[in-house]
């Protein structure tokens, strides 16, 4: 007797699933909004506190932005990642989600894009405000920062997610994600800074060309191994 | 699917040695022999002076900690993802807190001899900085080992962590390197094993035989002890 | 079902030796093939068994009221049965196919547990909508307006679960389990926190349910309403099955005390 419920329905592909799961992450976010403030304002108060650490008389403040920028980035990042499981968690419905039967990958791939959006949302900010702040030229370089942002926040977003969804089930989650996450962004920081340093004194892209393969084969790699990676971190 | 319970590692539990561990003891030996032909029959480097005898335990340790240890936690980390086998679990436990040791051997010996000969304690050292992030990478396996109780999913968060791991560290290597090219550091004298005459090139090599087998001591009995903790574990869960 | 098990003596005090570990041969083949067979399941976690050894078989339209101590296995049994886990050795298998061994296929499962598994920023429509569309049903909108009025929070389905109380959420969650019509539907302690009107709207869902054809496992400390609902009715002692026989051969009035000097028994 065929069984009429398995013929009915079709569970989304991994796609479009991604998708849902993203778009469902970004509602739950944008309800409160508290994260994102947060991770901001975080931003904006580090970049200035930066600027009073160093004496501006011996270096240029221009020359400091790029190291700034980047760091701000991580760590505000970072905030952002923590809450990315917090919501699963709480009340557990990450099994709801894993009863039915959508692909796993599709939930680490969902969680991520909602992770990059915030992720961008607050560089979109940080950025100019950083670019006021410190006396950076708006010219050509500004579109390549942008880039650069976008592939850096790529990065940090792909291995966040994964180790936010294994910090979360653990006795020490809030140290454990910077603790394991930091040597990774290690690279994202060093090329996002070599190369926008580059870009933003004007060299030609050549120049930064070697910080920007790096980057991109860091993101392409660690893309493709923390998706594959994922499902191990469920309960199975 | 096969069984995954872990009632079968009390059958055949290796005991920790009643008698002496030989292997320990034989690789204490050879390094306590490696000291000895160091200081007493090895001559010191002309330009150096005697600092940099230190590099007769600085070389071998970073040898070990990066392409023994760290290299058989993130090779029987993925291997204990495909095949489930918790003894790889456990090796990759033992390589990296083995591995932890002789990462902080490197990085102690690395001031202690760069202070004398280069005036400066820390250079940013391409190799160094590199042992400097294993360190930290490490640390982090280990913290995240301790802070999950329950051994299945302790394996597999820390097989998935030593295995990013594994692809993690030749990137540091290709960033640091292009930031040492890009960014020129003051010339550093750095000697290294290839001019060395011969009377230091055989203790050179014979340190690192020494602490290759002295590691080989130490991952064991740390496995053996590892093994033994989990069937008592096991034999508690029992009762 | 021919079970030899209907022949169980209420006052039997001892796990019959069959129960637990029974080969596959001790389930004859039946003309309506079973929703669910499992069979030998094992869980252990960290060497210590949480489920050990339990057999058992369910036709469409019954419902196993699953009693027992705490810490006696019933959620890990429960999560096991869903999918949610491996089982370290035995099989779950589902439907007519026979599905790999240790998964049964989603999309004919519903799971309500304790928790509420709901996203409480989320309204309690679109936690349920939510989860329409992850079982790719081709009117999500619809079949959670369906659910909701059918758990009877259809009126407050806009509000923000957080601001439900503990009784509407745990309404609200039945619906997100029941909204693709599921064909297993497993319950852990779901009465916990509802109102009279509440667990009789959830009664009355599942009952409904079942009537459709669908196969249910209720685990309860309440065996007032788990009898109830009952067609078949198990104990569940450290890991095991220490009782499973059919409602009809179980005395209402007398299983409470029963139940009850059959966990004190062993504590």
């Amino acid at each position: 007797m065929p069984d009429a419920a398995l013929v009915r329905s079709a569970p989304p592909g991994m796609l479009r699933a991604s998708w849902l799961i993203a778009r469902k992450d970004l509602a739950i976010e944008f309800r409160t909004r508290t994260a994102f403030l947060s991770a901001l304002v975080f931003a904006l108060l580090a970049a200035t506190i930066f600027f009073f650490a160093w004496d501006a008389t011996a270096v240029a403040a221009s020359d400091l932005a790029p190291g700034v920028l980047w760091v701000t980035f991580t760590f505000s990042g970072l905030l952002g990642l923590q809450r990315s499981f917090g919501v699963e968690q709480a009340d557990r419905a990450i099994d709801a989600l894993l009863v039915t039967p959508v692909d796993r990958e599709a939930i680490y791939l969902g969680k991520a894009i909602a992770n990059l959006v915030f992720v961008a949302g607050v560089e979109a900010v940080t950025i100019p405000a950083v670019m006021l702040l410190y006396n950076l030229p708006v010219g050509r370089g500004t579109l390549a920062l942008a880039a650069i942002a976008l592939l850096a926040a790529i990065g940090l977003v792909a291995v966040g997610t994964l180790f936010a969804a294994m910090a979360v089930n653990t006795r020490l989650a809030e140290l454990l994600l910077p603790m394991l996450s930091l040597p990774f962004f290690v690279p994202i920081v060093m090329a996002a800074a070599g190369s926008s340093a580059k870009l933003l004194a004007g060299r030609p892209v050549a120049e930064a060309w070697p910080w920007l393969r790096i980057l991109i084969a860091f993101d392409v790699v660690f893309v493709v191994a923390c998706t594959l990676a994922f499902p191990f971190t469920l309960e199975e | 699917m096969s069984s995954t319970l872990s009632r079968d590692t009390t059958v055949n539990a290796p005991t920790l040695s009643n008698g002496t561990d030989w292997l320990i003891i034989a690789g204490l030996a050879s390094v306590a022999a490696v000291y000895v032909r160091a200081f007493l029959f090895t001559p010191p480097e002309a330009t150096q002076g005697p600092a940099q005898r230190i590099l007769y335990v600085h070389a071998p340790s970073a040898f070990v900690a990066l392409y023994l240890a760290f290299a058989l936690m993130a090779l029987t980390s993925a291997l204990y993802l495909w095949l489930k086998d918790e003894k790889l679990d456990r090796v990759a436990e033992s390589a990296a807190e083995v591995g932890l040791a002789y990462t902080s051997v490197v990085l102690v010996t690395g001031p202690l001899w760069g202070k004398p000969i280069w005036g400066a304690w820390w250079t940013w050292d391409a190799r160094l900085t590199l042992t400097l992030f294993l360190w930290f990478i490490i640390v982090g396996y280990l913290v995240l080992r301790g802070a999950i109780d329950e051994r299945g999913m302790r394996a597999r968060y820390s097989a998935v962590l030593a295995l990013l791991a594994g692809f993690l560290i030749p990137f540091i290597h290709l960033s640091v390197y292009l930031f040492r090219t890009m960014h020129p550091m003051p010339i550093v004298l750095k000697p290294s094993a290839p001019s060395m005459p011969g009377v230091m090139l055989v203790t050179f090599t014979s340190a690192f035989f020494a602490f290759t087998l002295l590691f080989a001591g130490l991952l064991r009995a740390r496995y053996r002890m590892a093994t033994l903790r989990d069937s008592l574990a096991d034999r508690e869960n029992d009762r | 079902m021919d079970f030899r098990c209907s022949q169980l003596s209420l006052f039997r005090r001892t796990p019959p030796p069959y129960l637990s570990g029974m080969p596959s041969a001790a389930f004859p083949p039946n003309d309506a093939s079973p929703i669910l067979v499992a069979e030998a399941l094992v869980r252990a976690f960290s060497g210590r068994r949480a489920v050990d050894g339990v057999s058992f078989a369910l036709q469409s339209g019954e419902c196993l009221a699953l009693f027992g101590p705490n810490g006696a296995g019933k959620t890990t049994l429960l999560r096991l049965l869903a999918g949610l886990l491996a089982p370290s050795s035995g099989t779950c298998r589902m439907g007519n196919d026979a599905s790999r061994a240790g998964s049964s296929p989603r999309g004919l499962v519903g799971l309500v547990s304790h928790a509420s598994m709901l996203y409480s920023a989320l309204s309690a429509r679109e936690n349920v909508e939510f989860t329409a569309r992850m079982y790719g049903l081709p009117d999500p909108r619809a079949a959670a307006d369906v659910a909701l009025r059918t758990m009877r929070v259809a009126d407050r389905g806009d509000a923000p679960v957080r601001s439900l109380s503990r009784g509407l959420q745990q309404r609200v969650s039945i619906a997100r389990a029941i909204v693709h019509e599921p064909r297993l539907i497993l319950c852990d302690e779901p009465y916990t926190g509802l109102d009279a009107a509440g667990s009789a709207a959830l009664s009355a869902a599942l009952d409904e349910r079942r009537a459709s054809g669908a196969a249910l496992v209720l685990v309860t400390h309440n065996i007032d309403e788990g009898l109830a609902l009952a067609t078949h009715v198990a104990v569940m002692q450290r890991g095991r099955l220490a009782r499973y026989e059919p409602r009809a051969d179980v005395d209402a009035s007398g299983y409470a005390t029963e139940y009850r000097d059959l966990v004190t028994a062993d504590a």
